[in-house]
């Protein structure tokens, strides 16, 4: 565990708390701006959904959270990262090594190439049992099957030994969760964990991510583009788009009243399940490049609601109370629109 | 997954393999009976352009290096009917192997199928050569799932949209092709200027645009579209899916409309065909399949789709399977589904439930189908 905290100690503020933060990725056709000011944070025992389209920034904050940027291109020009109060941009690497092994965990959307085709599954739990615990390689072996067991992996003991391909999608994800728990962390990103599967599926790994959580009252970051999966698991939602939050609430009051034109749109495009609908309402046009975000709101040239001020002033975050904030100049008015 | 790397062990055995037809095919051709007037639409006045049956599709699994014997058969399509009315989107839903694609590659005459039919027009499109295939590749074509792959990064959008016409110069004159071209991609909702532009820069929407308008190039009857909206973000999906149904009712086409996503295949659909591992296990119109299920599995398949409102989490009752699906070298006898099914009983494991209109109206596929309400 690491020790510069009190584990059993009540943490002032948040327990994982991303404040402000500026990321670009410098490349030869320019600098792209990918994270403009982001801020969130993540309680204990706290699911918080980042909600986002491709490119919305929603993956690249989660790397900087884990350290795991590709730099260059990537450089975080701006913020604070704080983990238990301590920023994880101003700390060493080892340091930094220690919040990734026992603090914050990821798992990732696409499982196979997450894991390493050549070592078993068995070992690659195993690793970072004996690094960072110091355990023998048969403890760590019995710790295996014993996590392969808590993700419902049937046979765990024979499983232990396989290799990820001779493992279905399903597994796999399972496995890398049985993974991110080894060294029992804190917070937990889940990066897109069930696009990749099928509904039957997703809805058993969702189930399975929900009650762990619970039962070890983890901070859960979900990152993910799908609405329904949101609806399901989310207490609060971050919605991202040109690598800022544009809105932030809990999850009944977003659905209800959308604070954001983009929230409200993505709601309106969605087909439904329940009946046959006739034509979509569309976002028009597309997701701005992030080498050259529109000035004022970079919604605007999307946005039905767009005024002439939306393409000159930034909008600040609006407060519509209950922790809600929207990013969008008319915010007070769409939701108060019932 | 498996079914691609398996097909690329294929090689040239497929004489040899159309000879193996075992016994199980013969029996699934019995199984055929009564269902042919439930597979019709109820759409009277329409004419099927595309009857399905029977169709089967298996892929020899291989092994060894130097003297490869084959030691088992993928069963991907295993025994597929449906029709497909003129104007009309028949909607194919199942999950990852299930062998959708696979049915879609078989439609277009990629792969050879196992055993089956496929009548085009009345023609069986299996039984074509020459003159008269060349013809139906016209009246067919596909849309790929993924607009980053399907896409020669080296050929201009305006290659690209124009190749069909070099291939069947007869559909467009040299002189008349970049009008054509042009044509196209302003019906799809690009700028027909950028007809230079490749496809790297295009956006994702765009590039599905892209693959429409080849699709639409040769005037074709029917489109099958597999998975044409999944690699996309909900906004763009949206984009692509209107454009979709506008195309429809603009040029006539019926379409296969081969997705996993339940919402977007109930939206585009008149009538859904539900797989799994291989066999078709409920179809109906689109109102029977999604507030009239009748077989577990597409219940438990409806039920599993999470709902955008956190108002009902908690509250709405979800069928949860356990496991995986089994492996369609080796599938589970009788009912495929058994090894997943809570009702599952002997019978199941010993006679294969036959696709026909059981309490509901409709044809299912479970020797105990019950109508069961799951989508809120």
């Amino acid at each position: 565990m690491a020790d510069s905290y009190e584990p059993g100690a009540v943490p002032d503020g948040p327990l994982l708390e991303v404040e402000d933060l500026y990321v670009e990725f410098r490349t030869r056709d320019g600098v792209a701006k990918v994270l403009n000011g982001v801020s969130y944070h993540v309680d204990a025992g706290e699911t918080l959904a980042v909600l986002g389209e491709s490119g919305s920034g929603k993956s690249v904050t989660a790397q900087a959270i884990m350290g795991i940027l590709d730099t260059p291109p990537a450089v975080v020009t701006g913020g604070e990262i704080r983990f238990h109060g301590e920023n994880l941009l101003a700390v060493g690497e080892e340091r930094r090594n220690e919040v990734r092994a026992e603090g914050v965990a990821i798992i990732f959307q696409d499982a196979l190439s997450a894991l390493n085709p050549v070592y078993t599954v068995g070992f690659q739990i195993e690793e970072q049992l004996r690094v960072r615990q110091g355990m023998s390689r048969r403890d760590a072996r019995d710790r295996a099957v014993e996590l392969l067991d808590l993700v419902r992996i049937p046979n765990a003991a024979r499983r232990v030994r396989q290799y990820p391909h001779e493992f279905s999608g399903g597994m796999r994800q399972r496995a890398m969760i049985a993974m991110s728990l080894a060294l029992d962390p804190e917070v937990l990103i889940a990066d897109e964990p069930t696009t990749a599967l099928d509904v039957t599926v997703q809805a058993q790994i969702m189930d399975l991510l929900k009650e762990i959580q619970v039962e070890r009252r983890m901070g859960l970051i979900l990152i993910t583009h799908d609405l329904g999966v949101v609806a399901e698991v989310a207490d609060r939602i971050a919605v991202m788009y040109a690598g800022r939050i544009v809105e932030h609430a809990d999850a009944v009051s977003l659905y209800r009243t959308p604070g954001h034109p983009y929230t409200a749109a993505l709601m309106d495009s969605l087909p439904r399940l329940d009946q046959k609908g006739s034509t979509l309402n569309t976002i028009k046009g597309l997701p701005p490049s992030l080498l050259n975000i529109p000035p004022g709101c970079p919604f605007h040239p999307r946005c039905p609601r767009a005024e002439d001020r939306c393409a000159v002033e930034v909008p600040p975050d609006h407060r519509l109370g209950l922790g809600r904030t929207s990013k969008c100049h008319f915010a007070e008015e769409l939701v108060s629109r019932v | 997954m498996s079914e691609r790397s398996l097909r690329s062990e294929k090689s040239g055995t497929e004489r040899s393999l159309r000879s193996e037809k075992s016994g199980t095919e013969r029996s699934l051709r019995s199984e055929k009976s009564g269902t042919e007037r439930s597979l019709r639409s109820e759409n009277p006045g329409t004419e099927p352009i595309l009857e399905v049956r029977d169709l089967v599709k298996h892929f020899p699994v291989r092994v060894g290096v130097l003297f490869k014997h084959t030691v088992g058969q993928v069963r991907a399509v295993d025994g597929v009917s449906f029709d497909l009315n003129k104007g009309e989107t028949l909607g194919v839903v199942g999950e990852s192997g299930c062998g959708k694609s696979t049915l879609a590659q078989v439609l277009m005459r990629l792969e050879p199928p196992t055993s089956g039919t496929a009548r085009f027009n009345g023609r069986d499109i299996f039984a074509m050569r020459g003159a008269e295939l060349r013809k139906l590749r016209r009246s067919i074509q596909i849309v790929l799932q993924d607009p980053y792959t399907s896409l020669n990064p080296r050929m201009t959008v305006g290659d690209i949209v124009g190749e069909p016409f070099e291939i069947h110069p007869e559909v467009a004159p040299k002189g008349s092709r970049a009008g054509k071209v042009r044509e196209l991609l302003d019906v799809v909702g690009l700028n027909p200027e950028h007809l230079n532009r490749y496809p790297h820069q295009f956006s994702g929407g765009q590039r599905q645009r892209i693959g429409i308008a080849r699709a639409l190039a040769l005037r074709p009857d029917v489109i099958i579209c597999d998975e044409p909206v999944s690699a996309l973000d909900v906004s763009i999906q949206a984009q692509v899916m209107n454009l979709l149904g506008d195309l429809q009712s603009e040029f006539g086409l019926s379409y296969v409309f081969i997705a996993h996503d339940l919402s977007v295949v109930r939206h585009l659909s008149d009538r859904v065909a539900v797989m799994y591992l291989g066999k078709v296990v409920e179809i109906g119109t689109e109102e029977e399949i999604y507030n009239h299920p009748m077989h577990p599995y597409t219940q438990a398949l409806l039920s599993a789709v999470p709902v955008a409102d956190p108002t009902v989490r908690g509250q709405r009752q979800v069928i949860r399977l356990e496991g995986d699906v089994p492996s369609p070298v080796d599938p589970p006898s009788g009912c495929r589904f058994r090894t997943r099914c809570w009702k599952a009983q002997e019978i199941c494991a010993q006679e294969v439930p036959e696709l026909e209109p059981r309490g509901g109206g409709h044809p299912s596929a479970c020797h105990f189908a019950e109508e069961r309400s799951v989508v809120p």
